[in-house]
């Protein structure tokens, strides 16, 4: 049994100041015994031979200086199995679901290890959401880290339930999970996703972490990292492909600040401490695929943007770390359009390896890139239009003007259980591109204009006959 | 001199130590483990120590020993093709004895022992020999070749010179003091390696990318900076310029950046052909590999191991090209630790002393006249990713200070998909006027008219959109309409280059000038007939004009062109004014 010290000099926030121990270990689990009984967990943050600092997880309410403090010997680990499927934990990995505790097969550190960049393999396999907007212009591949970011009051829920259902890698029937974590959410929230999960039948195959907003913000700290550490275990010890959707990164970086300040750290932008980017990349970084393992840990995060600023710290060191962004847009939901995802702002950055003969379909980039460029354009044109008029367009123009509604319309615009296949997806965007003359068409080479273009396709089927 | 002592207080990766004899910058180790850590500040009888691994589970009390030795880094045969993390230790080697998880506590040699290299000596018994004098050579790999070199600071008469097949640390050379000469060397990463003197540089790097080498050259032993937003092409920028840039050593530090995009040029490099010589291009390559969420000390450092080995083939003689991405990363980290250690902050929380590092860091670039005799060069590209996109920001702003080539990266042109994003009008290169005479005597005398006649359209062209934007195009008179079309044609024929396709990837600078030409000549002859009468529309509707936009992509491209402009030849001609 550990020694138990009562020499806490002080408490202040979600910190206490623990003196005359022993020589502690650096992130070392604490638990603090409570006057009645109950007990609280905690982390060293800094330990030194006069004084050690512990940040308490479920928050220093009710704690005074006589409280007893047990310093564990070893760092936070999660109690692992296969058995963790279909679970709902607390934020700190307790069973919420009134089930038994999870017998381990193995206890993992939270923090996990970076994986040797040379031990990665390099994502490929694409993945279909059934969504055009990222199927087909900022294409998803197992093992990326692709946030959604968007803004309160705007459906990113919806969106990454769709993909949650729909994500499927084409032709194969492998073994697929879900770990969701939800970082200081609203209960009524956390409800929507429960229920979704169960009217679908997927909380058979997820585990879920629930911090509400109610809880301590301090627990937020550890529950992401709980969610990866079973997806990693799922993924490699079980070959299974798992899909992380961690929600919301925002109270994540709130809670982080919230630490930096109670610790009296000097701060950076905004007051975010000048870790952040080291520590978010803790977490994205916890994605990817490993030579010689079977499965792989794909993250799909959300992430609302204050005030919906981009430049704002949290997207901006979020978007330095992740391989792309899909941007929820407030404009096109207004329009009425589901999902408003605008493509513009939008990247994968790991789309072109995930793209192509073989992969999706060898006119992929090109139709990709002609769409983005001809949208572009209409949506500057518009800014014009405000200006001039319509009539004071070219022809060209026009065509482009048009080019962008439609696109909006027809492409963008689908519905929550409309799963398009990425075929349907890609002639979908022909036949947009079609209404634009083909001197246009610069980004295409001749030959998928040859092939895919349906006016040709027209001509051949006529020639035929 | 007492070099053992103990760990006083852990906090992150910074640990103070106590009860031991330190010297700024000494390489220590820490813990049971033996972690490896680096002296960064001494207080009375303590020493503040960052450390290069995850510092979980240290407590205080634990041993802690002073190797006296600053963090070098080893050089010799066996860089080349080498994958090394921040602090010199081979990943592959790292993978195979702790699997695919980076675990602590794990030393490794920068170069293997067991591998025999052929040793050819070119210096006699009884010659004089100098720091940096060529004492022999090995062959590294196919078609580089490793020139063993008297390290800095040793000097004397040849007493014995072996030949034959040798591990790196085996003795080649005996001097008549008797020092042992190794194929190997060690050499501080913080200490730049002397030359005998810099020198102006007089010569561009061809890229092979058409902005660069067209509008936005950088010289060879010269500073470049790619600022971008997040998404704006920066990484393929840089990994081009690995692969296409016309130097004989890469060395390419990926700093703090993504794993899976490190892992994706980690495959890639291998697989990689070079250009010239049609072999794996990783043979004159090495890569160091520091990912985000690797130990921030480790990442620091990895910035400095880079230009050592860089400085090392440089003083061989070779043409190397540094490219770190991304500076930004590595300044996050001084920043890091520096509010570890309680500093005081400077600008956004950086250390004072930023600017400092930038500057000392991209000094060690340039052109030499190595103490080998020879003549080489070290070009740095950094790339900056200013926070928000906003270029006012300390590391972009202190860079920009130093570098002579800015190569600004546009996220709207990334938006609409112009590939390089690199924004023609807030790019600069102040080397454009010193390599005038190397163009006069490469490409063609004509080729710096043609480059300042389309910077001259491009330019117009950004001031004649502020009025297409409230009048629309077809409020302009026709003549500005056709200059709106020729630099539109420059944008999209010229600039825009596609790094995914095989042929357009790489482009020469014969290609290079013979499409821009071919671009102005349409121009010209479309002004002229626009002047003798010919409608507008008309010309517009040149099949020779959209003809040009798919040339680049031919891979017989002079025949192409060739064709191209035959048939421009005949339909000006056929034009008819009204």
């Amino acid at each position: 049994m550990t020694k138990e010290y009562k020499t806490i000099r002080e408490i202040s926030g979600p910190l206490i100041f623990v003196e005359k121990t022993e020589p502690i270990g650096y992130n070392e689990l604490v638990n603090i015994t409570l006057a009645d009984g109950t007990t609280k967990r905690g982390q060293v943050l800094d330990t030194s031979d006069d004084i050690v600092v512990v940040q308490v997880f479920e928050g220093t309410g009710g704690l005074n200086r006589d409280c007893g403090v047990r310093f564990t010997g070893e760092t936070i680990k999660l109690p692992v199995s296969k058995d963790l499927l279909g679970r709902i934990l607390s934020g700190s990995g307790e069973p919420l679901d009134g089930g038994p505790r999870i017998v381990p097969e193995d206890r993992i550190d939270i923090n996990g290890a970076a994986i040797n960049p040379y031990a990665r393999l390099p994502p490929k396999d694409f993945i279909q959401t059934g969504i055009s907007t990222i199927d087909g212009m900022n294409t998803l591949v197992r093992g990326q880290k692709l946030p959604i970011f968007s803004g309160s009051g705007l459906p990113h829920n919806e969106i990454a339930l769709q993909i949650a259902r729909q994500a499927k890698v084409m032709g194969e029937g492998e073994e697929f999970a879900v770990v969701f974590a939800a970082m200081g959410i609203t209960n009524e929230e956390a409800q929507y996703f429960m229920q979704d999960f169960e009217r679908t039948g997927a909380l058979e195959r997820a585990v879920v972490f629930l911090n509400l907003a109610d809880d301590p913000a301090v627990e937020r700290l550890i529950t992401p990292r709980l969610a990866l550490t079973a997806a990693e275990y799922l993924a490699y010890e079980h070959d299974m492909h798992v899909l992380v959707i961690l929600t919301d990164i925002t109270n994540y970086c709130e809670a982080l600040r919230q630490m930096g300040a109670a610790r009296e750290e000097v701060p950076g932008r905004r007051g975010y401490p000048g870790y952040m980017y080291t520590d978010l990349a803790s977490l994205y970084e916890r994605a990817g695929v490993v030579k010689g393992k079977k499965g792989s840990v794909t993250q799909f995060s959300i992430l609302s943007m204050p005030g919906d600023d981009i430049t704002h710290p949290i997207p901006d060191l979020s978007g330095y770390i992740t391989e792309g962004q899909i941007v929820i847009s407030r404009e096109l939901h207004r329009k009425g359009i589901y999902p408003p995802v605008n493509v513009l702002p939008s990247l994968s950055r790991l789309m072109n390896s995930g793209i192509g003969a073989g992969r999706t379909r060898d006119d992929h980039k090109p139709v990709s890139d002609q769409i983005y460029a001809a949208y572009a354009e209409g949506r500057d044109l518009r800014g014009l239009v405000a200006i001039v008029g319509k009539d004071a367009l070219s022809d060209r123009d026009k065509k482009l003007l048009e080019f962008a509604d439609m696109f909006e319309d027809r492409f963008v615009r689908q519905g929550t259980d409309e799963n398009r296949t990425i075929e349907e997806t890609l002639d979908l965007g022909w036949e947009l591109l079609a209404e634009l003359p083909e001197a246009l068409l610069t980004r295409i080479d001749n030959k998928y204009i040859d092939k895919y273009h349906p006016a040709h396709k027209k001509a051949k089927a006529g020639k035929k006959e | 001199m007492k070099n053992k002592g103990e760990i006083y207080r852990i906090s992150g990766p910074v640990v103070i130590i106590s009860g031991i004899n330190t010297k700024m910058y000494d390489v220590v180790k820490v813990g049971n483990e033996g972690l490896m850590g680096e002296v960064i500040g001494i207080e009375g009888d303590k020493s503040t120590v960052q450390v290069y691994e995850e510092t979980s589970g240290l407590r205080p009390g634990e041993p802690v020993e002073n190797t006296g030795m600053p963090l070098s880094v080893e050089l010799g045969p066996g860089l080349l093709e080498s994958i090394y993390d921040g602090i010199q230790r081979p990943l592959p080697v790292l993978r195979e004895t702790m699997g695919d998880f980076i675990k602590r506590g794990v030393f490794a040699d920068g170069l293997s022992r067991e591998k025999e290299w052929d040793f050819k000596p070119s210096v006699k018994k009884g010659a004089k020999v100098e720091r940096g004098t060529i004492i022999g050579t090995v062959q590294e790999t196919q078609n580089i070749e490793h020139r063993i070199m008297v390290p800095p600071r040793v000097s004397g008469k040849v007493a014995e010179i072996k030949k034959g097949k040798f591990k790196v640390d085996e003795v080649v050379c005996v001097l008549e003091d008797g020092t042992e000469l190794t194929l190997m060397q060690k050499w501080p990463v913080r200490v730049p390696r002397p030359v005998s003197k810099k020198l102006m540089p007089n010569k561009p790097l061809i890229t092979g990318q058409r902005i660069l080498d067209g509008l936005f050259p950088v010289a060879k032993g010269g500073t470049a900076a790619i600022p971008g937003p997040f998404g704006s092409g920066k990484t393929v920028t840089q990994q081009q310029l690995a692969k296409w840039s016309d130097t004989e050593i890469v060395v390419y530090i990926g700093c703090g950046e993504r794993g899976n995009e490190m892992a994706d040029v980690l495959n890639e490099f291998p697989e990689l052909e070079d250009p010239k010589t049609g072999r794996p291009l990783m043979e004159r390559t090495v890569l160091i590999a520091n990912t985000s969420n690797m130990p921030v000390a480790a990442r620091e450092a990895s910035v400095y191991t880079g230009i050592t080995i860089a400085e090392y083939y440089r003083d061989m003689g070779y043409d190397v090209s540094l490219m770190a991405d991304s500076t930004s990363r590595w300044a996050e980290a001084m920043r890091e630790i520096s509010s570890r250690l309680e500093e005081m902050p400077g600008e956004e929380g950086y250390p004072a002393y930023l600017a400092g590092k930038l500057s000392e860091f991209y000094e060690r670039a340039g052109r030499v006249d190595a103490l080998s005799g020879k003549e080489g060069s070290i070009t740095v590209i950094g790339a900056v990713s200013p926070p928000g996109g906003d270029f006012s920001e300390p590391v972009t702003q202190n860079t920009l200070r130093i570098v002579k080539v800015f190569w600004a990266l546009d996220a709207k042109l990334a938006q609409r998909r112009h590939f390089p994003s690199i924004n023609w009008l807030n790019s600069y290169s102040l080397y454009s006027k010193v390599l005038g005479g190397w163009y006069n005597e490469n490409v063609s005398p004509e080729w710096v008219k043609l480059r300042d006649n389309s910077m001259e359209l491009l330019q117009k062209e950004a001031e004649l959109q502020d009025i297409v934007q409230l009048v629309g195009s077809d409020a302009l008179p026709e003549d500005q309409q056709l200059t709106l079309e020729i630099a539109r044609m420059i944008r999209e024929y010229f600039l825009q280059q596609n790094a995914f396709h095989e042929v357009d990837t790489f482009c020469p600078m014969d290609k290079q000038y013979k499409l821009l030409k071919a671009i102005t000549t349409w121009g010209d002859k479309a002004q002229t007939a626009l002047e003798s009468g010919v409608p507008m529309p008309d010309i517009l509707k040149l099949e020779s004009k959209d003809e040009l936009a798919k040339v680049k992509f031919e891979v017989e491209f002079d025949k192409a062109l060739k064709v191209i402009l035959d048939k421009m030849e005949d339909e000006f001609k056929n034009l008819r004014s009204v």
